[in-house]
């Protein structure tokens, strides 16, 4: 059985180290093969961002080498996919090579698209990769006054993150003691300010308590640069002396030129997680296009039951459970309390206020991530 | 050629009907028509609200068996 693993994120480094611990026996015994081919040597831990943003990790702290975190078993490429052949069970790498695959498992994540808001580049800051993080956080330490205006794109990676942002920006000028000179305000998509119900119940006191000005059902459309004004499609605009942006995502380049699904997400069964028309490809992660929380958390759960399956399909033929839709969100109320919120499909989150202790987990978790990505935790 | 699409927006709290009906939205062409299924007893007041809003159209809403049912058409 040749087990094919495309991309080393968070989803597929849990899949293949899962797998290749259920399934070290088949291995040595020469009847299993796991292969794992990634676009980078390194693995960043994506969640640090928001931390680098605001002074509070250091880049370096966000990598390990990508092969450091998998089983020896598992044999480990830097050759991107670029040509998805599912009716030869086949896929063509960069340096082109040919793998061929029994099971196919495709975690190749998202990416952001800022570009497709017209001024959006230019003109606004966000933590979503390494180098806007940091050029964030020194525009964050330079600032000492004005209006500070948040805009939220659809889709995008880690809906937790907008309101984690404001409540950071909050403590950060406080602590700074320029708080009193800062206005934020804060643009959200649909009517309420977060789209699970219960995070907004929860949040809404808090950012009145906070003096966080909102603005819902706002959609960004485009930023005016020169004149430091953001647009809604719903025809209304914000100034700003500085423009935080949460930007839109899609799914990977390669998944749209091999016409995998439509925006760069593959049709995926919401259960089983199979590619919609193909059972031997598994989807997880962002790579999916289910109405599932884009998020490190859900990738995990999704790998859990995607290697559960794998594994019993080599043992008994069979897939053993389905994904219930579980997620597990941190979310840092500010920079020493933080809560939590969990939910599938069925049971909503049940929010309890923020306390000191689940900051400190949160914090611990930052380190503890290496463990979990190892598929140990 | 405008398109029809069913965006299955059942038994989920995050991203949420409405933020699942922008992204199909956005992935759409001006004429396409979308149906949004949804079990969030508040999509059949929400999501009308912001498709009024931005300037789309509603062709029908309906709840059939608990599951609400909302046509809209890409108006721009």
């Amino acid at each position: 059985m040749r087990i094919l693993v495309v991309g080393g994120g968070t989803g597929g480094t849990i899949v293949a180290n899962n797998l290749a611990r259920r399934l070290s026996g088949e291995i040595r015994a020469g009847k299993v093969r796991i292969t794992m081919l990634s676009a980078s040597d390194k693995h960043m831990y994506q969640p640090g961002l928001l931390y680098v943003a605001f002074g509070q990790m250091m880049p370096d702290e966000l990598y390990r080498d990508q092969a450091s975190l998998l089983e020896s078993s598992i044999d480990f490429h830097v050759d991107p996919v670029e040509q998805f052949q599912l009716d030869k069970k086949q896929v063509k790498t960069k340096s082109g090579k040919v793998h061929e695959y029994d099971i196919l498992v495709i975690a190749t994540g998202s990416r952001i698209v800022p570009e497709q808001i017209p001024g959006l580049t230019e003109g606004a800051e966000t933590f979503y990769t390494e180098a806007s993080a940091v050029k964030m956080f020194k525009h964050l330490r330079e600032f000492e006054g004005g209006k500070i205006a948040v805009v939220v794109g659809v889709p995008h990676k880690c809906p937790i993150a907008p309101v984690e942002l404001i409540f950071s920006l909050h403590d950060f000028f406080k602590a700074r003691g320029i708080r009193d000179k800062v206005k934020i305000k804060y643009h959200y998509p649909i009517g309420r300010i977060h789209t699970i119900e219960q995070v907004a119940k929860w949040a809404k006191p808090h950012f009145d308590r906070m003096g966080v000005e909102y603005e819902t059902l706002f959609n960004v459309k485009e930023v005016d640069v020169e004149n430091k004004v953001v647009k809604s499609e719903e025809d209304t605009e914000t100034s700003y002396d500085l423009l935080i942006a949460i930007p839109p995502h899609r799914g990977m380049e390669v998944i749209e030129r091999n016409s995998l699904g439509q925006g760069g997400w593959i049709p995926t069964d919401r259960y089983k997680l199979t590619m919609n028309g193909h059972d031997n490809v598994y989807v997880l992660g962002d790579t999916t296009n289910l109405p599932v929380s884009k998020t490190g958390s859900a990738a995990h759960f999704e790998a859990e039951v995607i290697a559960e399956n794998i594994a019993s399909i080599v043992k008994i033929g069979t897939p053993v459970r389905d994904y219930d839709g579980k997620v597990y969100c941190f979310i840092e109320a500010g920079h020493d309390k933080a809560t939590y919120a969990m939910f599938n499909y069925l049971n909503p989150p049940d929010l309890k206020e923020p306390n000191k202790p689940m900051h400190w987990f949160k914090m611990s978790y930052n380190k503890m991530y290496w463990t979990s990505v190892r598929g140990l935790l | 050629m405008s398109e029809s699409k069913i965006v299955d927006a059942r038994d989920t709290f995050c991203p949420g009907p409405l933020m699942e009906l922008i992204t199909h939205m956005k992935q759409s062409n001006v004429g396409d028509t979308l149906e949004l299924l949804s079990t969030d007893e508040g999509s059949g007041a929400d999501v009308p609200e912001w498709v009024n809003k931005v300037g789309h159209e509603i062709i029908s809403n309906e709840k059939i068996d608990g599951v609400w049912h909302i046509k809209i058409r890409k108006a721009k």
